[in-house]
């Protein structure tokens, strides 16, 4: 076992309330984990907590066994890894220029950036659109914008919240499959909050149920969607039932 | 309306006959109002930011005190201009006062708190997820500074718009510590009133439409950097 990333008994209060607490939690070079929960079990919290975009009130964050400060992680370490959060951030200038942000941000040479862009606009299926202003995209193209700037760091560890969440079904569904042979394709090791067991079944290698800020369970993705435990068997239950009238 | 149809061929006449006297008043005032503008932009840009961005004790007190400064008297700043430049006042030893330095200052202390406040009010909106997001790229904080600045380039633009017509329509602080002296402190605003006062419409009229073009040809130059690279 070669945990990437290790988090040793980490909380997050909020005033006097527990926003999360884990005890213990390690993540494989090259899985993809995946995380789950009912709305507002801490899902958001536990990613920026891993990315440290947000300090824990307690704990340690190893990564390949280093300690990392929870406050102002160092630039050299949070430019080893890519996050794309749940609402579609993109800046007022082009769609080239949005998936070049982070390499322009890392002073990466312009003939190199040009190349990256290039071949990743491709990837996501979006050269068309290049010159266009990402304001202007629909949801399902902005996702691919987003995505496409975080993948093109060609970041250590990717870390999503729940990136997938504002397309219609059919969109969803083209994105995950390019989105998956992706990762596959470049063994990243990749974080994935996530509502929607479909998603999550079709992505992920390990599926973490995050209740009331802890993880309930955690297992191979099969394992627990088959065979969820008594905590988290009501919420994986209410995942797969079908709505009736 | 036969004073007024007069008064605009008059005003045309004298524009063509290309008076020194009339290119010096504009010179002055186009001098003073941009340095005024540009030093209330370098300024106010970085304290509106800070306002923006970051929480602290007295903040809320400060941005009351901005927000009254939106609405200064032009009079009551050229009154502390006046207070501040006189003879036993505390910049007193300098003779400052009645020279186009005061006038800038006067300016300055009009157009200052609409840029802090506007560019304040600009960043405040920004998303806080932008924030994270932007840090999640790995930027540093000028890198951020300067990519949210890029995200509010408009609001910022017009917080720039919006202090250069303060300073460009101010007449009154700059009658009082300019003292609209010939051929050396007389802008085109205190010109107009001078003109008005003596009855003189025509003259009045034609350093009214110098004026006007000078704000126009400004304002549409900002306003088309304001409006550039925003792609359909």
């Amino acid at each position: 076992m070669n945990p990437i990333i290790r988090l040793e008994n980490i909380h997050y209060r909020n005033k006097d309330r527990m926003i999360l607490s884990v005890p213990q939690l390690s993540i494989e070079q090259g899985e993809i984990l995946g995380i789950m929960g009912p709305n507002g079990a801490g899902k958001s919290t536990l990613l920026k907590t891993l990315s440290c975009l947000q300090a824990p009130s307690a704990g340690r964050i190893f990564y390949h066994h280093n300690a990392l400060p929870t406050k102002n992680i160092p630039l050299e370490q949070r430019r080893k890894w890519a996050v794309v959060l749940q609402q579609t951030l993109i800046f007022d200038t082009t769609v080239f220029h949005n998936v070049a942000a982070g390499l322009k941000i890392r002073h990466v040479p312009r003939k190199e950036i040009k190349e990256k862009v290039e071949f990743w606009l491709e990837k996501f299926g979006i050269a068309h659109l290049a010159k266009k202003n990402a304001h202007q995209l629909s949801g399902g193209e902005a996702q691919r914008v987003n995505l496409a700037r975080a993948l093109i760091l060609d970041p250590e560890v990717l870390y999503l919240d729940e990136p997938f969440s504002a397309l219609d079904f059919p969109t969803k569904v083209k994105l995950l499959k390019d989105f998956k042979s992706i990762i596959k394709d470049t063994d990243m090791t990749t974080i994935f909050v996530s509502h929607d067991l479909t998603e999550v079944k079709f992505m992920t290698d390990r599926l973490a149920i995050l209740m009331n800020g802890e993880i309930v369970q955690i297992g191979s993705t099969l394992d627990v969607v088959t065979n969820p435990n008594a905590y988290s068997a009501p919420f994986m239950n209410e995942m797969q039932l079908p709505i009736e009238e | 309306m036969e004073l007024l149809i007069e008064g605009m061929k008059k005003a045309i006449e004298m524009l063509l006959s290309g008076d020194p006297e009339i290119f010096q008043i504009t010179w002055l005032t186009l001098r003073v109002s941009l340095t005024a503008v540009l030093i209330s932009t370098l300024v106010g840009i970085p304290i509106g930011i800070l306002l923006g961005l970051t929480r602290f004790p007295g903040r809320r007190l400060l941005l009351i005190i901005i927000n009254i400064g939106m609405g200064l008297p032009p009079v009551v700043a050229g009154l502390w201009i006046t207070m501040l430049l006189w003879r036993s006042g505390p910049l007193g030893d300098f003779s400052l006062l009645y020279s186009p330095f005061a006038i800038v200052l006067a300016q300055i202390l009009v157009s200052l708190p609409i840029i802090i406040g506007l560019t304040c009010s600009a960043f405040q909106q920004i998303d806080e997820k932008m924030l994270l997001q932007i840090r999640a790229l790995g930027a540093t904080k000028l890198q951020s500074v300067t990519l949210l600045l890029r995200e509010a380039k408009i609001a910022i633009l017009a917080a720039i718009i919006a202090g250069f017509g303060r300073v460009i329509a101010e007449v009154g602080a700059a009658m009082m510590v300019g003292g609209n002296i010939r051929g050396e402190t007389r802008i085109l605003t205190t010109s107009i009133v001078m003109e008005v006062s003596k009855g003189n419409f025509d003259v009045a009229l034609a350093l009214s439409f110098l004026l006007m073009s000078l704000a126009f040809i400004i304002t549409f130059l900002l306003t088309n950097l304001q409006q550039r690279n925003k792609i359909q």
